[in-house]
């Protein structure tokens, strides 16, 4: 058999799946989105059986299987846990590098938030005080909280 | 050596078409609780858990590591199996096999899909082959339609003799408290109904769905405490032979339905499956396939499924009810469909099937339908198999 | 467990870029090259696993692309869309439920679609896919609280990626073979601290195959059995936030068990040869950690004493590793693959000598969230 294929250009067909989403955000993140947007408020909720506070909030604890029902007002600061400053660009990233993705242990809080942080990166490090900083419009989104800033 | 698999729980969520109250994660966790609540089992003493759906449909890439939450999968074995329409009955196969394997003694099998969240035709679109047949037989009418035309001018069959089937499932759907479409309709409403493409009409064919179903597969020794009648899985069987819908032959019969029956029946030494099956889940997506389809079974020759449907005896009170449940026709959350067959013909032999129960069940029988014209059969039973 | 093990394999070299080869023809190569190393036909094939993921492959229902080539015809099969030493374990459960082989193939052609968006569709759509968290981000942060964690070093990570690169020189089959120093790689991009370039693994285009066989139908193959002493999985938690991202912990379950099941009370000393899934350098380490070679905070120490080299006590991808090709699903297959070439003392100029048990590792969901665990031995 000749190896034709070596003298040609190959062929290939560009194509996109593109199929429009709507997810549901569900009761227990409908409260805690709509609390971002309306009141610049920041809520967790407690898990009764192992005391775990959550946020996002979750109708059920992962560890325990049981529902949840008590909220909690987090504070709008915590402690970055983790931490990295992006260098590369794609589409899918919410802002221009370089920004920084961070866990940040929010006060009263048991586990961390992941957001970003777009500014003053040289003084990032893990255990800064970094505060949230709410976007002017805001529609129920996990970026109506803009970003965080370091303190 | 192969153990002995029976499943000991089930649990469904009320179907609808859309629920915007909970996320994907809530929808699964409903269906958990309500199998865990159904079997008392804890979910501390699930040994693993097979989850499935098609990530299209909610562009959730890794569904078994971002189900964790709702699955109860926390520091848990758990595997994704995904194979299209047959999904739900390929994770049912393999909880099975990872108890029969002898690692695990109780398995969680979790079905689910939330159509709302997308265009289920868009996202049907792509299971075609993106270079030869995605402009062509993109997604599931166009091959479907294919067959019914085949089929009527084959064996005279009618629109009408199809519509009684659709008629039947959702006569069927009323008695199940779990089904999306519940409102009974007439073989006027369905040849009234939108013509999508000849000769399949809109109340042809299968609705889209957000719903979940799980189900608990316990193994011999543990699912005799667990349940007081547990539903024995005597035989499973698959073929998803082909790739291309231009290779598949639309005169024939379903090919891959007629061996994985052949093959569930064999295993079980089934040979008059009319005398010897009690009841069946079978996963007709569209009216036509309850005429076509339960030929490939065996149920009737060539071109007789219409007068075997007319004559009753698929429905309740009859020789060999088809669907109590309502069938795919009244409930489509895709890839829980397959799971809801199965966990449908357990309850009928546990005998919980209430409104819907068709009488000393002995011997069930599951189908699964999907891919490029796919199928999958189980036969499940009140006995423990040899 | 009874006895079964793998009788064939068969993968690819794995490329950047597979010009002329579609999925389906990968598939019919390496089943073909599976059935061929176990001297097995078609109708030895009991039963077919296909593993393939809709994301990667820009296609619903992904396994309708190979279902003929992997010998399926006409046969029980079966889908698992995770990581290949997932759909392999699956593998294992149907032959262990009663038949007599199982055929597994694994398939991934990272050069057709986006890997960004694609690990990016792996993160909550409400909480933090609109953040354009993807594999190597997410990643990032884990290598990033491991360092905090256990002061495991940038250059401790990089010599990882020196070994596993020069590894590669050895395996025919391996995408980046390289002559590397750490400088090279402390001097290499930056991409997401503290990940460079080299600390990251490529894109890859390849499919692998495994057979496994009951004892019987293991007797019949042309090669010596690799028997399957213990396999098991677990997964985490799937909020980072939630995760100790520091400790992989689903990982020390998994191992543990694995090792119950095998009978492994010391892996250090009873275990001969590790190939496990180190998308990034940080994660040899780490995983090195979960599985229990060594204490808490102390992988970094392992791999920089040279513990893990090819002459070393506990040589750890000596294939090169995930590092030197990412074929993303098909990649924890080929880890089973170069284990058991391995304790068949096939694997050429990288062999270990006298390696008689050996760990195959793979991974599933955000920074490890799922492991896999094998342990597979010559006798």
């Amino acid at each position: 058999m000749t190896n034709w294929f070596e003298d040609v250009a190959e062929l290939t067909h560009k194509g996109q799946i593109k199929v429009p989403y709507t997810w549901s955000v569900g009761e227990v993140g409908s409260r805690f989105l709509v609390a971002l947007r309306d009141q610049k408020r920041i809520l967790g909720n407690r898990c009764g059986q192992c005391r775990t506070v959550f946020v996002p909030p979750r109708n059920r604890c992962g560890k325990c299987f049981g529902e949840i029902h008590e909220w909690i007002e987090l504070g709008d600061e915590g402690i970055v846990t983790a931490h990295t400053i992006v260098r590369y660009n794609h589409p899918i990233q919410p802002t221009p590098t370089p920004f920084a993705y961070a866990i940040v242990k929010l006060d009263g809080a048991d586990v961390g938030f992941i957001h970003i942080i777009k500014e003053d990166l040289g003084r990032l490090k893990n255990g800064v005080r970094v505060k949230a900083r709410f976007s002017e419009s805001r529609r129920g989104h996990i970026l109506d909280i803009d970003s965080f800033t370091i303190i | 050596m192969a153990r002995r698999v029976a499943i000991v729980g089930t649990g469904q969520t009320y179907h609808r078409s859309q629920r915007l109250d909970v996320n994907g994660r809530e929808l699964i966790s409903e269906a958990v609780i309500r199998c865990l609540e159904d079997c008392e089992v804890s979910i501390k003493d699930v040994d693993a858990i097979v989850i499935g759906n098609m990530d299209h449909f909610e562009s959730i890439n890794y569904v078994d590591a971002w189900s964790v939450e709702g699955s109860g999968g926390h520091m848990k074995p758990i595997m994704k199996v995904t194979t299209g329409g047959t999904t739900g009955t390929s994770v049912a196969i393999a909880a099975y096999y990872h108890v029969a394997s002898g690692l695990f003694d109780r398995v969680l099998a979790i079905g689910w899909e939330k159509n709302s969240e997308s265009d289920t035709s868009a996202a049907i679109i792509t299971c075609s082959d993106p270079i030869w047949d995605r402009f062509s037989y993109a997604g599931a009418i166009p091959s479907l339609a294919t067959e019914a035309s085949a089929y009527m001018e084959q064996y005279g069959v009618t629109q009408e003799d199809a519509a009684r089937v659709a008629v039947r499932e959702r006569a069927h759907a009323g008695n199940n408290p779990y089904a999306h479409l519940r409102k009974p309709i007439t073989i006027e409403d369905v040849m009234n109904s939108p013509m999508l493409a000849y000769p399949i009409k809109l109340l042809d064919v299968c609705p889209r769905t957000d719903g979940a179903c799980a189900v608990v597969f316990a193994a011999e020794g543990v699912a005799e405490k667990i349940a007081l009648t547990p539903a024995w899985i005597k035989s499973t069987s698959v073929r998803h032979s082909t790739t291309w819908f231009g290779d598949v032959d639309y005169n024939t019969g379903l090919v891959s339905l007629t061996r994985a029956s052949k093959e569930a029946f064999e295993k079980t030494g089934i040979r008059e499956s009319v005398e010897e099956i009690d009841v069946c889940e079978l996963y007709l997506p569209y009216s036509y396939a309850g005429l076509k389809w339960i030929e490939a079974i065996g149920f009737c020759g060539p071109g007789e499924g219409p007068r075997f449907v007319s004559e009753g005896n698929t429905d309740m009170g009859g020789k060999l009810p088809v669907n109590p449940s309502g069938g795919v026709m009244s409930t489509n959350c895709i890839g829980a469909t397959g799971l809801i067959r199965v966990a449908e013909a357990a309850i009928q032999i546990m005998g919980k099937a209430e409104k819907r129960q068709v009488p000393d069940v002995k011997t069930a029988f599951v189908t699964g339908f999907g891919g490029c014209w796919w199928s999958d059969a189980m036969v499940l039973g009140k006995k423990k198999p040899l | 467990m009874e006895r079964i093990a793998i009788v064939g394999v068969g993968q690819t070299k794995y490329e950047a870029r597979k010009r002329g080869e579609i999925f389906y023809d990968m598939v019919y190569e390496v089943t073909d090259k599976a059935m061929k190393d176990a001297g097995f036909t078609l109708g030895d094939i009991d039963n077919v696993i296909t593993v393939s993921n809709d994301f990667w492959d820009g296609r619903t229902i992904s396994c309708m692309a190979v279902q003929e080539v992997a010998g399926a015809h006409d046969k029980n099969v079966s889908t698992v869309e995770g990581d290949g030493s997932f759909g392999a374990f699956y593998g294992a459960m149907r032959v262990l439920g009663g038949f007599g082989t199982t055929l597994v193939v694994a398939h991934s052609k990272g050069s057709e679609g986006d890997s960004k968006v694609i690990t990016n569709a792996m993160f909550d759509p409400i909480y933090h896919r609109p953040l354009g968290l993807d594999a190597i981000s997410s990643s990032a942060l884990q290598a990033n609280v491991y360092m905090e964690r256990s002061g495991v070093t940038e250059e401790e990570f990089a010599h990882v990626s020196v070994k596993n690169h020069a590894n590669a020189k050895n395996n025919p089959y391996a995408q980046l073979p390289m002559e590397l120093t750490v400088d090279d790689v402390m001097r290499s991009k930056r991409i997401a601290d503290p990940l460079r370039l080299l600390d990251c693994s490529p894109v890859s285009d390849g499919a692998a195959a495994i057979i496994i066989a009951n004892e019987e139908r293991a007797g019949k193959a042309l090669k010596p059995p690799i028997w399957i002493k213990g396999v098991a999985h677990c997964s985490d938690a799937y909020f980072l936030g939630d995760r100790d991202l520091g400790d992989p912990r689903s990982l020390r379950d998994a191992s543990q068990r694995a090792y119950a099941m095998a009978g492994v009370s010391d892996p250090l000393h009873e275990i001969d040869i590790v190939e496990l899934y180190d998308a990034f350098s940080y994660m040899e380490p780490l995983w090195l950690e979960g599985m229990g070679f060594c204490d808490a905070g102390q992988g970094g120490k392992m791999v920089e004493r040279g513990i893990t080299t090819v002459d070393g006590e506990l040589p750890v991808n000596p294939s090169g590793g995930v590092l030197s090709a990412h074929p993303v699903l098909v990649a924890g297959l080929a880890r089973i693959i170069e284990v058991t070439l391995q304790l068949r003392s096939e694997a050429s100029a990288r062999q270990i000598d006298g390696a008689k048990t050996g760990l195959a590792h793979g991974i599933n969901g955000p920074c490890g969230q799922s492991h896999c665990v094998w342990i597979l031995g010559k006798e």
